[in-house]
């Protein structure tokens, strides 16, 4: 029997284990939508087609699978863009569908045609324009290959109108193969050795772990190794939840706006053991200054993030789950390993880092006046006892979210991290509540920020998504403000939004729930009132304007040279 | 310093535009890049030349492998190999000069392609100091077109 091509493509989307889609629609896609209809796949309709991405890119994340995105040819397609490329830059496995103008049009200049295959070629993983309706089903099965496996990223498929509507018959499942792509996954055990005895040997060593542990789950394994080893450990902004935040070996995150332990134990290591993390310059700051003393060992699925920004010693190209086990199998076995031993080796070390972390810990003052933005997140963290999902929009709030949410697990900090795309948080909270409708997902939001993605708050309305959305709003688009204060003498050009909506009445508008808190006394009643609500809340904080983010690396310094409160 | 690059990619539309994209946006340089089909009409291989240290070629030759459609990278300066280009110049040949182009073609073994009453036009293959002690020697006569395929190279065959 003959299927058209979008039967085709929802027979292949649930062969595929797709249970969501966020899209938006359009005159391209109107076959597929009328298919969609027809099966059990929930679709979700977005306000802004990059809200349709974000959302696939948080849902992804929690499950712990590919997000999928579909919308039509032309300004739908244009709207993907940032929501792709933040999701190449964070490494996310997602599957964007865009309609486009029949074959026979393309290169035509026809109506909503655009070269979305061009435009994405720099920040997909992978794309495809499918020209013959022969190739659809193949090409879907190669594209959520490409995505989920190796470095996990985003894959875009161009659908031309009459590819979709012509008739095949079904192809039958088979394992995709291909010539050209074949991730490393298992660790040459040559170089598991050498990594192991560089670390029975190293009496200062840090692990800085990033993205890649939690992408490819290798948490257990981590915390394994670094407590057998008594290992203190950072992590980036990507990694956070990779290692329990709590722990006593956590140093918090590194970086920029790392905590000064975490700057310092790096500063001073003697080996340093990179896992699914790529050297990012926000991490390094002064690239000559990171870790200048310290043997580096780097596991990374992906080799040309090795040695692209620091030269490596120890290079071991793998998946992180499958390097992490190596390394904890050898040690188990091995003669010269001896749990104790390290312990009292790295003693002077760990007793240096509670000096550390004694002298400078994550701080700020809370007076009876003004809320102070990280009060509100260590709030936020207490009343949900650390279990909930946070996202977060982009810029102060983001920082205040990683440094005070004290991440206990995986897949429970969203945040647009390479790109940085103000807007990201609150689509993404959707998206995590459509994939863990049972948990508190919380859009820890800039006041500037929320506003690029507010029309999502019909979307989370429609969908009975009950996210929480925590506004610190300080009237500015403070991280830019922050670096006016500090580096162009207080000129705020461009960066003060005094004039902006009403929250609490915007959300009410939408048929959500508006709280707003001025003082600090009111933070815990409006954060409880929040949790208590089964509905779409924006929480609006008034806060100390002026506050700043601290410890701050400024931009091209060696990390050691933080600014302090 | 310069090297020589191999590629074997998949013949498909937009190939070429993932490599010189990956050039571009990444700010390697290319020299030369030259692309055809091979025997089997399914795979395409490319030869580039481009420069840089060695931790520049080493990004080129990973990120080239990363891409989706290539096969196969070799850094074939970094073996024996031999290259080639062809050039095909206009070069002034009037009264007093046609019988000096055409020795200079001789010594350099290139062929005359195309023939006017004030200029042949040259075939030339060799290696790339070749090709270039050509056009150095044919400049002053006066070099009045010229076209380059750039550079091919094959890794030479071990031989024992
Ligand atoms: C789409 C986009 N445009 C511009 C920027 C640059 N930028 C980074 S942080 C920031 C300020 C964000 O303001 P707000 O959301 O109020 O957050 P705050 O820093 O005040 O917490 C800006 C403009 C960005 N990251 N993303
Ligand atoms: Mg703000």
């Amino acid at each position: 029997m003959k299927v058209t091509g979008a039967q085709a493509m929802m027979k292949c989307l649930e062969e595929q284990g797709v249970e969501v889609i966020f899209g938006f629609p359009g005159g391209a896609v109107i076959d597929i939508y009328d298919e969609l209809m027809k099966t059990d796949i929930q679709h979700v309709l977005v306000r802004h087609e990059q809200a349709a991405v974000h959302a696939a890119d948080a849902y992804g994340r929690v499950k712990g699978d590919v997000g999928v995105a579909l919308v039509t040819s032309g300004p739908g397609a244009t709207n993907t863009v940032t929501g792709i490329a933040s999701a190449y830059m964070d490494s996310i496995p997602i599957v964007v569908f865009t309609g486009q103008v029949p074959t026979a049009l393309i290169g035509n200049d026809a109506f909503q045609e655009v070269d979305i295959v061009g435009i994405t070629r720099p920040c997909t993983k992978h794309n495809y324009l499918v020209k013959n309706v022969e190739d659809l089903v193949p090409t879907i099965r190669e594209a959520f290959h490409i995505a989920r496996t190796g470095r996990p990223g985003p894959v875009l498929i161009d659908l031309p109108k009459d590819v979709v509507a012509a008739k095949i018959k079904f192809p039958e499942p088979k394992p995709v193969k291909m010539q050209s792509y074949r991730p490393t996954y298992e660790p040459h055990p040559g170089q598991i050795q050498k990594a192991c005895k560089a670390m029975l040997k190293a009496k200062k060593p840090v692990v800085y772990a990033g993205g890649g542990v939690i992408a490819s789950n290798s948490n257990e394994e981590l915390t394994e190794l670094a407590k057998n080893l008594h290992m203190p450990v950072t992590m980036t902004l990507m990694g956070l939840g990779g290692f329990p935040g709590t722990d006593p070996l956590s140093l918090g995150m590194l970086g920029m706006h790392g905590t000064y332990t975490a700057n310092m134990a790096v500063a001073n290591c003697d080996l340093l053991i990179a896992v699914g993390a790529r050297f990012d310059d926000r991490v390094t700051g002064k690239i000559d200054a990171f870790a200048p003393n310290a043997k580096i060992i780097h596991v990374d699925i992906d080799p040309t993030s090795i040695s692209k920004n620091v030269g490596v010693d120890i290079p071991i190209v793998a998946d992180c789950k499958h390097a992490l086990a190596a390394m904890n199998n050898y040690l188990r076995t091995s003669a010269d390993f001896d749990s104790d031993d390290l312990k009292e080796k790295h003693t002077p070390f760990l007793s240096q880092i509670d000096e550390w972390k004694k002298k400078h810990p994550l701080g700020y003052i809370q007076d009876d006046e003004k809320i102070k933005p990280q009060f509100v997140v260590e709030k936020l963290h207490q009343l949900t006892k650390g279990d909930a999902i946070i996202t977060t929009e982009v810029g102060q709030n983001q920082m205040w979210a990683a440094q005070f949410y004290h991440f206990n697990h995986p897949r429970a900090f969203m945040t647009s991290g390479g790109l940085g795309v103000m807007g990201y948080g609150f689509p993404a909270a959707i998206g995590a509540q459509m994939a863990a409708p049972d948990r508190t997902v919380i859009d820890v939001a800039g006041d500037g920020s929320i506003q690029m993605n507010i029309q999502e708050l019909a979307t989370a309305r429609q969908y009975k998504c009950p996210v929480k959305i925590a506004i610190l709003n300080n009237s500015y688009l403070g991280m830019v403000r922050q670096w006016q204060e500090l580096f162009y003498d207080k000129r705020y050009s461009g960066t003060d939004i005094e004039v902006a909506p009403d929250f609490v009445k915007l959300a009410e508008a939408y048929g959500a729930v508006g709280l707003r808190a001025s003082k600090p006394s009111e933070v815990e009643p409006v954060i409880k009132e929040a949790l208590a609500t089964n509905n779409t809340v924006i929480m609006d904080f008034v806060i100390s304007r002026e506050e700043g983010v601290y410890p701050m690396v400024p931009a091209g310094k060696a990390t050691t040279e933080m600014l302090l409160v | 310093m310069k090297h020589t690059i191999s590629v074997l990619l998949q013949n498909k539309p937009g190939v070429l535009s993932r490599v010189t994209g990956l050039f571009s946006g990444r700010g390697f340089n290319i020299q030369s890049l030259s692309v055809a089909e091979t025997l089997d009409e399914g795979i395409s291989s490319l030869t580039l030349v481009t420069a840089g240290d060695d931790n520049i070629i080493e990004q080129i030759t990973k990120q080239l492998h990363k891409l989706i459609d290539v096969i196969k990278v070799i850094d074939v300066s970094e073996t024996d190999f031999v290259e080639r280009e062809m050039v095909i110049i206009r070069v002034n040949a009037e009264s007093h000069t046609r019988a000096e182009v055409l020795r200079i073609i001789d010594i350099f073994r290139g062929k005359v392609v195309d023939v006017s009453p004030k200029s042949y036009a040259v075939e030339i293959t060799g290696s790339v100091s070749k090709v270039k002690a050509v056009i150095d020697i044919l400049k002053p006569i006066g070099i009045q077109e010229i076209v380059r395929t750039g550079t091919i190279a094959m890794a030479r065959a071990k031989k024992s």
